[in-house]
């Protein structure tokens, strides 16, 4: 059996419960990623979203369990995983375009600096900021100008795997659709592995080959993990007419409403927990089960 | 006036009372009479020797103009130009002051970036901040065996504190999203300290600086009049023992204005290094 290109092994996380004792956040939760796959994970807030993400990045160390991607454990942060935070988290005293570009001097310590700007440049390009805008402090742009400039810094970067944490959250809906077409196009360019948190069932749709689904913590498990049946380029527009759309919504609606309670708060007796594989495809009914028969499936 | 505007009114209204408060200060001196008015028995008891009285602010004036023509000349140890005497005290000040920056900086990153730091290093700060600068000074002058590094060394310890606490300070509150920024971009220590620490505190450590300059300056007046020789602070000492209070009155107002010029030079540096989140 070969490993996926990013495999998530029994990760335990722990916290001290300020009374003396721990509390669990999650516990051993495997799974994968494939090479060029976008997944998204969905789950209701305080789960351990933001946990799993930071063990991904290397800026936190799991109580246990490992990371391996590419084949090699992760200990640490690397520029092969770039992140893109929910605030943003731009320099607030460099412009636009020197926020990008010393990233990009990191990654490439070789270039002159005159490449450093042209390639930097092409990326704040890609994300729709050029002109004057890049030479403004992030003080001076609107909240979805700052999101782009940390999804051009972080693509800017080629990392082998790109970690989006809630990257809309704070954003109105319209700059919201603008910048996830975006972040689809440079995505469906670069072909880059992308794991990413959100709160958004639509977005999720949109964006995901596969949504992981979380149950409410604590002993949160990634219970599922949903086939976006829905083939690509898709628009906004166009994919609610898709046959499948509906189905795959009212599955994820109904685990987040319902199911992600009933099946929190199971301590894993130490068994590893997969999620389960959801397949929901009713263009191919022939060969393919109905999703009824196989959600319930699931609940056992 | 709807005309002026909210800066010119004020810089009208600072004028209207200057005015007002140098012609009650000068109506509020009687005037001394000249010595040909005198009687034979005022001369006879001193009258013609001028009183030791506060000077009207038109002396202060004429005696401003008087040295701020010639600020420089040399005339003997107890003769200095104005300029002179500030020169020489702005020297110790910048000399206790940046080694003091050089000491403080260094020190307060380490102690921001290492609880461990933290917590050892707090108690001698603890107990050594609150003590007076001119307290150090007998044993300054007794182990340096100097007063000019002694005073020096004075304005060092007095300006330590502020930069020391308020780089730790600032060090200690880096937001850990830009330091997480700097790990996911593989930055090394050195790396992450300059441009992304020492960006993100600078305004925190400028102000810290400034707090120090004002200080330093408060201070360097004292220690001059205990060690005496030059400086402002002998200058005005030295006048105050030749009952000259027109010169104590103009060096005061000298004092005032270096220490204001001093500070407004770190507020345009904290301007220059202030961030808007
Ligand atoms: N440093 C920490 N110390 C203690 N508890 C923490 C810490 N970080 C996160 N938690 C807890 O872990 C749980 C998961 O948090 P998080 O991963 O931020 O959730 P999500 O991103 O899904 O909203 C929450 O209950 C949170 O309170
Ligand atoms: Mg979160």
């Amino acid at each position: 059996m070969t490993k996926p290109f990013l495999s998530i092994e029994n990760l335990t996380q722990t916290y001290p419960d300020g009374q003396g004792g721990t509390m669990t956040v999650f516990e051993n939760a495997t799974f994968g990623v494939e090479k060029g796959e976008f997944v998204c994970i969905l789950g209701h807030s305080g789960c351990g979203k933001s946990t799993i993400m930071n063990i991904l990045a290397g800026l936190a160390e799991p109580t246990s369990g490992v990371v391996v991607m590419d084949g090699r454990e992760v200990s640490g942060p690397s520029l092969d995983r770039g992140v893109v935070f929910q605030n943003y988290s731009l320099l607030p005293w460099l412009s636009t375009l020197k926020n990008v570009s010393f990233g990009v001097a990191a990654r490439h310590p070789e270039w002159s600096k005159a490449e450093v700007l042209e390639h930097s440049r092409k990326y704040l390009a890609m994300v729709g900021l050029e002109g004057d805008v890049i030479h403004r402090k992030p003080s001076q742009l609107s909240g979805g100008m700052r999101q782009r400039v940390s999804i051009a810094r972080a693509f800017a970067n080629h990392p082998k795997l790109l970690l989006l944490d809630e990257p809309f959250g704070a954003l109105d809906a319209l700059t919201r659709g603008t910048i996830q077409d975006e972040l689809l196009k440079i995505w469906g360019d670069s072909g880059q592995t992308v794991f990413m948190i959100t709160h958004d069932i639509d977005e999720a749709i949109l964006l995901a080959d596969r949504i992981l689904l979380m149950t409410n913590g604590p002993f949160a498990r990634v219970a599922e993990s949903v086939e976006i049946t829905i083939p690509r380029p898709r628009n906004r527009t166009a994919i609610v007419e898709h046959p499948n759309y509906y189905a795959i919504r009212n599955h994820l609606v109904q685990f987040l409403g319902k199911r992600s309670k009933e099946l929190a708060g199971q301590a894993s007796d130490g068994a590893t927990q997969s999620p389960e594989t959801v397949r929901i495809d009713l263009t191919d009914a022939a060969d393919e089960p109905t999703p009824e028969p196989r959600l319930r499936a699931v609940n056992t | 006036m709807p005309s002026l505007s909210l800066n010119q009114r004020a810089l009208l209204l600072s004028v209207v009372m200057l005015v007002v408060g140098l012609l009650a200060w000068e109506a509020a001196i009687p005037a001394q009479k000249a010595v040909g008015e005198l009687t034979e028995y005022e001369r006879l008891t001193g009258g013609g020797v001028p009183k030791a009285g506060v000077p009207p602010p038109s002396q202060v004036i004429a005696k401003a103009w008087q040295e701020l023509s010639n600020p420089f000349y040399d005339a003997g140890p107890n003769d200095k130009g104005i300029g002179i005497q500030i020169g020489y005290s702005i020297y110790r000040v910048l000399s206790g002051y940046l080694m003091a920056a050089v000491v403080a900086i260094p020190l307060g990153f380490l102690i921001g970036m290492s609880p461990v730091a933290y917590k050892a290093l707090n108690p001698f700060i603890q107990v050594l901040r609150p003590i007076s600068p001119l307290a150090w000074m007998p044993l300054a002058l007794f182990i340096i065996q100097d007063s000019e590094a002694s005073a020096i060394f004075v304005i060092f310890i007095c300006s330590i504190w502020p930069m020391l606490i308020n780089t730790a300070f600032g060090v200690a509150g880096v937001r850990q999203d830009w330091v997480n920024v700097a790990r996911t971009h593989e930055l090394g220590h050195l790396k992450t300290a300059f441009t992304v620490i020492l960006p993100a505190a600078a305004p925190t450590i400028v102000t810290g600086m400034r707090i120090s300059i004002g200080i330093a300056w408060l201070v360097i007046v004292a220690a001059e009049m205990l060690v005496g020789g030059t400086g402002i602070g002998y200058y005005v000492w030295n006048e105050w023992n030749n009952l000259d209070l027109t010169s104590v009155i103009f060096s005061i107002l000298m004092i005032g204005v270096v220490g204001m010029m001093l500070d407004a030079a770190f507020a345009s540096l904290q301007r220059a290094v202030a961030y808007a989140e």
